[in-house]
Parts: structure tokens; sequence; C-alpha cells
């Protein structure tokens, strides 16, 4: 298909294409050829193109790096695709091979269209403006008038003119030679060369960095120390080293927050803060943080953010003998805004049988009649009240096989009923207890505390990342609003009058030069006037 | 005045703002009928230079045409462009309005209805501002019809009342975020508009009348495309880059998580490199180049609502503990970017 485009200017560095001759190929021409090949840029739009079609499937079809969660729920509701998924590295898109090879490759190209650009921009630098073509009439752009004057005069004023307009000159016989613009070429440059420190930056981040979260009891008799194991989720790099992790501790004396009164998000939280005492170091001087959302703390390279909170009802439970088997704050996991939580409660020890709790949290309680179960009606514990179903058996603690602290394997149990069938709830507020029937045990709900999430991330080269980005900004803005552009006049004796032609020419394709030759032109002609004024 | 006030002050001037978009639309089909008489050979002869950007006026100029008539569709041109700044003026007054009836005061954008508004507000104040620069006359009718369509789906479907920003979205990097996205939004939605109709003009070059004989040359529709593009880049490349990342960090520590919003931002900047990169790749230039714009702003536009039904990923999620800056799903938009 051709383009009504006019070919103006090539800035290509497709190679040409008779690089190749058919059966007369060497092995050295080979590499040149595919060297080339890779360094076109048609091959970088392709594989531009590329990437944006590679991370395409990662946005639809959850990541174990993002969600792990829902990537593990998924894999189980499609048995067969996981396997197929799995060896195509669907779940970790963008640490798959596949992916990693076409930025890869993108990389190499661009760093080796680049490096050789760069260098001819330098020895380009002093250069010269290129000599005015034969004709200038056949740039698409151009003007010619005949003037009075003499041809020396008028290329005398074209230079002042174009002087004055910060063009870089030349004079060679009957034209004038002017070329400005010169620092979008190296504003083309900065950009891909600083697209390439954004992604060392952004590679070390993922390499040597690591980032987890803990749920974390509020309380100064709770506290924090950071070494791997005191995290519940860690998710370091493949470089990552333990012994860069900051050794501080700290703990949350105090959380407090307030719930909108009123409005249409009435209920929901807001004006998070939680009073962090910490150390930088073990028996280090003790500081405070009041730590928000949005107001990371910074200790060394590491980084503390506040990303979510819930409640812990302390709940105790004695066996059928009288023994406690369980007793402290049990975090339950919000479900809404309106914190809603659920959450379990294992005792296996319990005797004679084991017990497991499982059930809801409500801030503040109601119950609907139209539903026939409770509610929560305000995130602030009002009227806190936990509501859980009693199961016996076995737990399935014993064999061994790590298990979520919140759920509850119920395959070997049974679930306690009243007489008639439906399930036996115990619904405690704080200070109650109940007896289980069959003289199983007790359950108390003690009181209430509260936990925070807690956020902790090592992120190595982020600056260097942001500092590349900006770099990479800066750069193209010159790239793309610097215009290149080429000037030339030419004065000849014609007849009685001198015959003066402009050309010009845009060099980024973007530019409307047609506005400088008239531009020109009209200063060329006013001049002389003014003189003679 | 108080929120409720406010709200209905919004109310009112969105609808106000549809109104007078839609007398505009409606001047500016009748300035394009009653040019369908007139012969482009006339309109087009006084088009004295064709390479001053978008260069093409309508059919203005002595030629052999009804000089009545010309006077007509330049008054009727004249009066489209003047409601379509008067609606963009009250459109204004609706955003500032919604802002005003949040408690506490903020930016307009807690939801998908906001940022539409917010979007549709853009592509229309840009289009005004840079009507005389760009002389972007030709793009009228298009441009107020999509605005026109795109405010009333966001008033059907998209509406939700007045409500607060969570937590982790009042930043002042969010606000610069998502201006610049919105930004760059706005002209990236213009330039795709020039790229159709690039590729338009350029399956009936010849056409004798009508809309597309009226559109400036391919070369002019390139080149204004390409001016659109490439203001539109650079903010994008900020909004998503630098500032997208700063908040991200701050909120939830980690600056780029390959969120599916991310994600699709991301694939936006590459196709947009790549649409600079085909415009001087011999081969690619035209309409390749007009191809891949179009693509870049489908991308764009999948993002900001299709995304929102593919995929419902959420930050962090533990065990389904919602943290601060759980998406819900009518700020879905902004939780997740
Ligand atoms: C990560 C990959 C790349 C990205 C994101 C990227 C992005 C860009 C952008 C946004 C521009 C537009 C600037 C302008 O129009 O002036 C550009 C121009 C350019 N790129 Fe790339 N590029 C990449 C890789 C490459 C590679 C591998 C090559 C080498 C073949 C290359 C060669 C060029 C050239 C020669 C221009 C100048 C075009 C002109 O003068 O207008 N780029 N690039």
């Amino acid at each position: 298909m051709s383009t009504p485009t006019p070919t103006r200017t090539s800035l290509s560095t497709r190679p040409a294409d008779d690089d190749r001759r058919p059966g007369e190929l060497t092995f050295r021409e080979l590499l040149r050829w595919i060297w080339r090949q890779l360094t076109s840029m048609r091959t970088a739009l392709i594989l531009l193109l590329l990437l944006a079609l590679a991370a395409v499937p990662g946005s639809i079809i959850p990541q174990e790096g993002v969600d792990s969660l829902k990537t593990s729920n998924w894999q189980a509701d499609h048995p067969k695709l996981t396997p197929v998924y799995d060896r195509l590295g669907l779940f970790s898109v963008y640490d798959s091979p596949w992916f990693s090879a076409i930025y890869l490759l993108l990389m190499v190209s661009l760093v080796g269209c680049i490096l050789p650009r760069t260098w001819h921009y330098w020895r380009g630098m002093w250069a010269k403006p290129p000599a005015a073509p034969r004709n200038l009439t056949r740039l698409p752009d151009h003007a010619s008038y005949v003037a009075a004057g003499e041809p020396d005069a008028v290329l005398e004023r074209a230079q002042a003119a174009l002087r004055k307009r910060r063009y870089r000159l030349s004079v060679d016989g009957d034209a004038v030679s002017a070329e400005r613009g010169y620092l979008r070429e190296a504003g083309n440059l900065v950009f891909h060369l600083a697209v390439v420190v954004v992604l060392v930056g952004f590679a070390m981040g993922g390499l040597l960095g690591y980032k987890g979260g803990v749920i974390l009891l509020v309380g100064d008799q709770y506290g924090f120390s950071n070494t791997p194991d005191q995290y519940d989720d860690f998710d370091p790099g493949s470089l990552f080293d333990a012994d860069r992790m900051e050794p501080f501790t700290f703990s949350i004396d105090d959380f407090s927050w307030d719930v909108y009164p009123t409005g249409p998000r009435a209920g929901m939280s807001r004006g998070f803060e939680s009073r962090l005492r910490y150390q930088e170091s073990i028996g280090g001087e003790e500081k405070s943080y009041e730590l928000k959302v949005n107001h990371p703390l910074s200790i060394g390279s590491t980084e503390v953010f506040l990303i979510g909170h819930g409640f812990a009802p302390v709940i105790t439970i004695r066996d059928g003998k009288g023994e406690v088997v369980y007793s402290g704050p049990t975090i339950f996991l919000p479900t809404d805004q309106t914190m809603q939580s659920i959450g379990v409660v294992k005792a296996p020890d319990a005797k004679p049988t084991q017990i497991g709790l499982e059930g809801e949290f409500y801030p503040t309680v109601a119950f609907s009649k139209q539903t026939g179960s409770y509610f929560s009606v305000l995130s602030k514990p009002a009227d806190p009240l936990v509501s859980m179903l009693v199961y016996t058996g076995d737990l399935g603690m014993d064999d061994g096989a790590p298990q979520s602290v919140y759920a509850l394997d119920k395959t070997k149990t049974t679930m306690l009923t009243k007489k008639n069938g439906a399930p036996y709830r115990i619904d405690l507020r704080p200070g109650e207890k109940v007896a289980l029937p069959g003289g199983i045990g007790t359950v108390s709900f003690d009181r209430l505390e509260e936990w925070n999430k807690i956020q902790i991330s090592q992120t190595p080269g982020k600056f260097l990342a942001l500092g590349g980005v900006v770099l990479a900004l800066i750069g193209l803005l010159g790239s793309l609003f610097i215009r290149p552009r080429r000037v030339w006049v030419r004065a000849r004796r014609e007849g009685d009058g001198t015959l003066v032609e402009v050309a010009a020419l845009d060099r980024s394709g973007g530019g409307d030069v047609a506005v400088v030759v008239d531009e020109l032109v009209k200063a060329l002609q006013q001049q002389p006037e003014e003189k003679k004024q | 005045m108080t929120d409720v006030q406010w709200e209905s002050l919004s109310n009112w001037a969105v609808a106000a703002c549809g109104i007078v978009y839609f007398l505009a639309l409606l001047v500016h089909l009748a300035e394009w009928a009653s040019l369908r008489k007139v012969p482009v050979a006339a309109g087009a002869a006084s088009v004295a230079s064709v390479d001053i950007p978008g260069g093409v006026a309508v059919a203005t100029g002595p030629g052999g045409e009804d000089d009545g008539q010309v006077r007509r569709t330049e008054f009727l041109g004249r009066l489209g462009y003047l409601l379509t700044g008067l609606a963009v003026g009250i459109h204004l007054v609706g955003l500032v309005g919604r802002g005003m009836a949040a408690d506490p005061d903020r930016v307009p954008w807690g939801n998908m209805y906001e940022f539409t508004l917010t979007g549709t507000f853009v592509v229309a104040a840009l289009y005004v501002g840079l009507y005389h620069r760009l002389r972007l006359a030709w793009m009228a009718p298009i441009v107020v019809a999509f605005v026109l369509s795109v405010l009333m789906v966001a008033v059907i479907w998209l509406y939700s009342p007045v409500a607060p920003l969570t937590e982790a979205l009042s930043s002042y990097w969010l606000v610069i975020h998502v201006v610049s996205a919105i930004i760059a939004t706005g002209a990236f939605t213009l330039g795709g508009i020039t790229s159709a109709l690039y590729l338009v003009k350029e399956r009936a070059p010849a056409r004798e009348s009508g809309y597309v004989a009226r559109l400036p040359k391919l070369e002019v529709l390139d080149r204004v495309s390409y001016r659109l593009h490439a203001f539109g880049f650079p903010v994008w490349t900020f909004a998503v880059l630098i500032t997208g990342p700063i908040w991200a960090h701050q909120a939830w520590s980690s600056y780029w998580n390959w969120d599916p919003k991310e994600v699709w931002a991301f694939i936006t900047w590459v196709v947009y490199a790549a649409y600079l990169h085909a415009r001087t790749t011999a081969g690619w230039k035209g309409r390749n180049a007009a191809i891949l714009a179009l693509v870049g702003v489908a991308t764009l536009w999948f993002n900001f609502i299709g995304i929102n039904y593919f995929s419902t990923t959420s930050q962090h999620s533990y065990a389904g503990a919602p943290a601060f800056e759980t998406p819900d799903v009518d700020s879905g938009v902004l939780t997740v970017e």
C-alpha cells in the first residue's frame, strides 16, 4: 500500500535492502546482517508492538506476583487450563521467559541503535550545515523572488536574519546554508538512553529488593522485628540477601480512626493514624512516628506503610476438663466497609474433642428480619458481637501439613447442631461466656483488640528509576518540540536584478516550514526598505 | 451554598451543557449541510498556503459561488464554535459544583461518572483552545458529537451520587496524576479522531463533495494528528510513569505492581511510542501510523472503561482483607490505577 505522504526525510536506520547477497553469505556477514536487522527502526517498532501485545495476558489472567490468592482460586476453578497456562508462564507473565525475551531484545536493539547514533551525533556536533542543493525549487517548501540589490548584499542580509533566528551558518559560493535544532537529536538520544536507565533501576528493585506484609496487633505488648520469619507474607527478589535487611523493631502504641457520620459513605472509616514506637537497631534510640495512609515511615532504605486494619476479639476456650486450650486476640479479616469480619479459632488440644470455631465479627451489630441474619451497621465497635459455628472432631492439624490460620479444615469434623437440626451458633458480646453442649467446654469473648496491616518494602534503585523517567521526559520534550530545520538562501544575478531563492526543510516531519520560508522572505524583502528610510 | 445545593447546581449544569452541545452540533450539521451545495473547488481555491497547519478553512473566499451562502456558512461555523465554548464553560461549572458538593471539598474525580465528566470536558476544552492554532474547524461536528454522546453515557449509566474519596485517594500526587492523565486522554482522543478522519479521507481522496471532501489534505491531517499526539505523549508519560508510580509508592509501598490498570496504561504508552516510531519508519508512515493511533485510543478507553469488567484484581488483598485502598465498584477507576 503506497502512502501519499511525500518522503521528505528518511531518518530510518533501516539497512539498505541489497545488503544480503544470497548464496554469498559468510558467517560474519550473516552476523552483521542479523545485527543490522535487529537494530533497525522497523524491528524496534515491531518489538514495541510485540511488547504491548505480550503485556495483555497478564492483565486478564490473575498473576501470582500481584494476587496470589486470586491466582490459586482461579487455578482451582480451571484444572484443565492450569497446567497449560503454567507451562506458558501465564501466571507470572512479567517474569516469563518470553516477556523477558521481548524486552531484552528491545534493549539490545535500543543500545545497538543508540550508541552508533550518539557517536554520529557527537561527531556531527561541529559539522557545518550541509551545502545547498543545486536546485532549491525542487524542495517542497520554497519561494523565489527578484530583488533589486546585488547578490552579495542579499546574502549578507540573509546571514544576519538567520543568525538572529539562531541558525548555524555557512556560506559557499552563491548560497547561505543554515541549520538549527541540533538539540532535538540530543533529546532523542537522552530519551532512549534514559529508558535503559529506568529499566536498570526497575530491575534492581525487582531483583535485590523485597516486599512483605505483617498483621500486627495494636498495643505495646506486641512488637515486630525486621527479620523474614516475622512476616506473614514475604516476597523477596531473586537476588535478595536477608543480611541487607535493616534491623529495626517497632510496636504500635495506639491506633485511632474515625468514621463518616453522615452522607453517602456514612460508616466508612477515615483518618487512620497509628503511633509507632520504633528503634532503628536493637538497643538503639527509641523514636516515635505518626504512621498514616500515604505517609510511610522511612528507616534507612526500608519503608513502612500502613495499609489496612481490623479487629481481633480476645477469645478463650476451655475444654471439657476446664483447661484453657486457647486464649488470645484472634485476627478477624474484614470483608466490607462496615468492617464485618470473618475469622476462625482452633483448639486442637481440647479434650475430649478438638474444637474449631468459625464465624463473623460485627463491630456494631444489627439483625435483619429480611435475611434472618446479623449485619454490621457501623465500622466502629459500638455494639460488637462474634457469631460463630462450632466444629468438633479432627481439625487436621496433626499431620504436619501447613494450614492457613484463617481457614478451618472441616473435612473430618462435624458441626454442632440444635435438636431441631439447625446449626448451633454461639453469639457473644464482650465479657460473655457460653457453655458448649455436651460438656465439651466453654467459649468466652473477653475483650476486643485491634490490628494493623503493615506493609514493609525495600526497593533499591527506585531513585535511579525515577531519575531515569524524569530524564527521559526531558529528553522527550526536546525530541518532540525542538524543530530541526535547514534553510538555504541562494542569490544569483539574473537580468537586471537578483534572483533570490529560499528553501527550508523540516527534518522531524512534524513541522510546517512553509511558514518559515514565508517569514524569512518577508524579512529579506523588508530590510532594504528600512535602510532606505 | 450547601453541599446539596452544589450537587444540584452540578447536575443542572451538566444537563444545560448537554443541551448547548446539542445546539452546537445542530448548528455545525447545518453548516456542513449547506456546504454540500458549494463545490469543493471553490472553497479549496481560497486556501492559499496548504502547509499552514490544519490549513483548510471552511469554504470562504472569492470563488464563483453564491456569496450569501458562504456568509451563512461562515456564520454558522462561528456560531457553532461559540456555542461549544459556552457549553465548555457550563461544563466547567458542572465539574466545580461536583467537587464543592463533596465533604470535604475535593477534586471531581472520585468515580467513573466524575472521571468521564472531566474527560469530556478536557476533550472539548482542548478542542476550543486549539481551534485557532491548529485550525480545527473541520473537526467541529465530530468532536461535539463525541463529547455529547460520551456525556450522555455518563449521565445515563455512570451517574452516582457525590461521595468522599477514600483515604488512600487523598494525596496531591494523585491530583497531579489524574489531571495529567485526563489531559493526555483528551489530546489522544482528539488525535484519534484526526487519525480516523485521515483513514476515511485516504479511502476517498478524490471525493468532490460532502464532509470528507472538505477535510484538509492528508498531509495536514497527518501533521495535526502528530502534533496532538506529540503533546499527549509526554503528558501521558508524566502521568503514568512518574506521578502514578510516586503515588502508588506512597499509598501501597510499591511503585509498580503490574496491576491491570497499570498494565494497560503501559500498553497505551508503548503503542503511542510505536506510533511515533511509525511516523519515521519508511513504509509505516501515514496509513499505518494512523491505524496505530487508533489502536492507542482503543487501549486508552478500554483501560478506562473495559478493564473493570475483565479483571477485578485488587492490590495486596490479604485473604480478602480490604486494605484502605481496596477498590470498590463505583470508584474502580481511581482506586486501582
Ligand atoms: C524501549 C524502546 C523504545 C521506546 C520506548 C522508544 C520511544 C521513542 C519515542 C517516543 C520516540 C519519539 C520521539 C520523536 O518522535 O522525536 C522515538 C524516536 C526514535 N526512536 Fe525510539 N524507542 C525505543 C526503541 C528504539 C530503538 C530500538 C531504536 C533503534 C532502532 C529507536 C530509534 C528511534 C529513532 C531513530 C527515533 C527518532 C525518530 C525521529 O527522529 O522522529 N528507538 N523513540
